[in-house]
């Protein structure tokens, strides 16, 4: 028998799941079982025809555009901007630890508290505009990076560090060639979870106060029990995740040649 | 004739942790290495040697007792001594090219010079076309040979080897035995070489010293290895002359030896 690619089966279970999906929902397809009222489960689940017309019609008329723009600027700087940041204090606390045996009780209770209660004191702060965002997407990259990059200044390996000083470099030279890419190694370790946070804290930024972005978008679906926006607009931030991931991927694989992955082997 | 490397009366005691007994791993150590000279160190395991090792290249200071480098009392790391370490030293995210001109770049020189130079170090420990490659698509002995670059291409006055062949398979061992042997010949530099292995000390070098197991571990034995060079550290292992020098050496050690063992099987028990 012919092996069945694993990527059928998945088309396969995708396609399954809508057109269960579409039997469960459509009004007057099959009989109520759990509600009372035909028409109640499309009112709670959603339809997915009109899911996807509503998909189609934001791309057609190009109305998602902007929307998808200003989630995609939000996510992006505050990846950016919390990976720099907590890469730069990664390294100094990793190498003094008098500062971070003082900051250490204020960084554990700051990573403890729940950063999404920020959300509003940075609309204060920065208004309703992309920064609130950024903000709220930093203090939720920051963390992860940070933890990263402090770890992976504590486990350099000493021999590796010995041998460089032994080769004559000096204190920033070590910063730079040991320290620097032993620590991106551990930035990268994170880069999927940290572009994750990113881009929950935008969209939960947008959701909380906003004029623009697909977070946006949804809140003002959910205000009208818009329930098939609301789902389109799930679905549309659950492909542009997906792509964020295989971009990570992608440049994951592009920046980490050095690392010892399963060895390849050719077959001829 | 003048000496490369001295330490005099040198006493290394490990702080112990958190105010307990601190531990004396080498001491009253007193030995020379002259300009030139291909010195071992032979121990057993555990003894002190790695710890005598990092104190001559300045990485450790020793608790009292001197150091001299080229007759200059040593300050912070030794600048006239490589080094080539026990375990996996290169950096893993640099190209076997980048790790050999790794010193270089920190010295400033110009990239495009290093890397001429860099080329050339492969090819003079047999590794190029493998410039290219991470280390972690290098064999152990590629590894090595990568690292014996990195050291030499500084030109070190003194090299300071840890076991460096320890980990590889004999046969892989012997040929970098002699492959260091004939970099050695042509500007013999000064040698102070680590090793459990008296065959590899005796086929290697000028001298081997003897330390006592830990601990407080001290020379106890000095032996003038008079084999002729060049050698080939395969056949010379053959000849009647480094058979008697073993049997010799080896009867000096053995009480140590058996001593280093029985200390650490203690430690297994309790
Ligand atoms: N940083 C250290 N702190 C405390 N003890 C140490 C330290 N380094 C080495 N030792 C101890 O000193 C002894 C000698 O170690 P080492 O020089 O590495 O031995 P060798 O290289 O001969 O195998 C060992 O008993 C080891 O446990
Ligand atoms: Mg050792």
């Amino acid at each position: 028998m012919k092996k069945i690619p694993v990527w059928f089966w998945q088309i396969a279970l995708l396609i399954a799941i809508f057109v269960i999906w579409h039997l469960a929902t459509a009004p007057g397809l099959i009989p109520p079982i759990f509600f009372d009222n035909e028409h109640r489960a499309a009112f709670f689940f959603g339809e997915p025809e009109k899911i996807f017309s509503a998909i189609w019609l934001w791309f057609t008329s190009g109305e998602i555009y902007p929307h998808l723009w200003v989630t995609l600027q939000e996510t992006v700087l505050a990846f950016v901007i919390g990976t720099l940041l907590g890469l730069a204090v990664g390294l100094w606390l990793g190498l003094t630890p008098t500062a971070s045996a003082i900051l250490d009780p204020y960084v554990k209770a700051m990573n403890a508290m729940p950063r999404v209660i920020l959300a509003p004191i940075f609309m204060v702060w920065f208004g309703l505009g992309i920064w609130s965002k950024v903000a709220l997407g930093v203090t939720l990259v920051f963390f992860i990076v940070f933890f990263n990059v402090y770890q992976g200044v504590k486990e350099v390996s000493p021999v590796v560090l010995n041998n460089a000083r032994m080769l004559g470099a000096n204190a920033s030279q070590l910063l730079r060639y040991v320290y620097l890419p032993s620590a991106t190694s551990w930035v990268f370790s994170s880069l999927h979870t940290s572009v994750g946070m990113a881009f929950v804290g935008a969209v939960v930024g947008e959701y909380l106060g906003s004029a623009k972005g697909v977070g946006y978008l949804i809140h003002q679906a959910e205000g009208s029990f818009d329930i098939n926006t609301v789902f389109a607009g799930i679905l549309v931030l659950t492909v542009f995740a997906l792509l964020l991931d295989f971009a990570v991927t992608f440049a994951e694989n592009k920046l980490l040649k050095w690392r010892p992955q399963q060895a390849e082997t050719e077959t001829t | 004739m003048t000496t490369a490397l001295s330490f005099t009366n040198v006493t290394v005691t490990f702080t112990g942790k958190s105010g307990g007994v601190g531990y004396t791993a080498v001491e009253d150590t007193t030995l020379n290495i002259a300009d030139g000279e291909f010195v071992s160190v032979v121990g057993p395991t555990g003894c002190g040697k790695s710890t005598l090792l990092n104190i001559g290249a300045g990485l450790l200071k020793a608790s009292s007792g001197e150091v001299n480098v080229f007759g200059e009392p040593l300050i912070g790391l030794n600048a006239k001594a490589g080094y080539m370490f026990q375990s996996e030293s290169l950096m893993p995210w640099r190209s076997a090219l980048d790790n050999v001109t790794a010193g270089l770049q920190f010295r400033g020189m110009e990239a495009s010079s290093a890397r001429e130079k860099g080329e050339q170090w492969l090819a003079r420990v047999g590794l190029s076309g493998f410039g290219n490659r991470y280390p972690h698509e290098l064999s152990g002995g590629m590894r090595k040979r990568c690292a014996l670059a990195q050291m030499l291409i500084l030109d070190p006055k003194i090299m300071l080897m840890d076991e460096p062949f320890s980990a590889l398979d004999i046969q892989t061992r012997q040929l970098m035995e002699n492959e260091l042997l004939q970099l050695w010949e042509e500007d013999k530099k000064s040698v102070l070489f680590i090793t459990h292995d008296l065959e590899e000390a005796i086929s290697l070098s000028d001298r081997v010293i003897v330390l006592a197991a830990g601990p407080a571990t001290h020379p106890i034995g000095e032996f003038a290895i008079d084999l002729p060079r060049p050698r080939d550290v395969a056949e010379i292992r053959m000849t009647p002359k480094f058979l008697e020098l073993h049997a010799q050496i080896w009867h000096a050690m053995k009480e140590e030896v058996l001593k280093g063992y029985a200390q650490t099987r203690n430690k297994v028990v309790v």
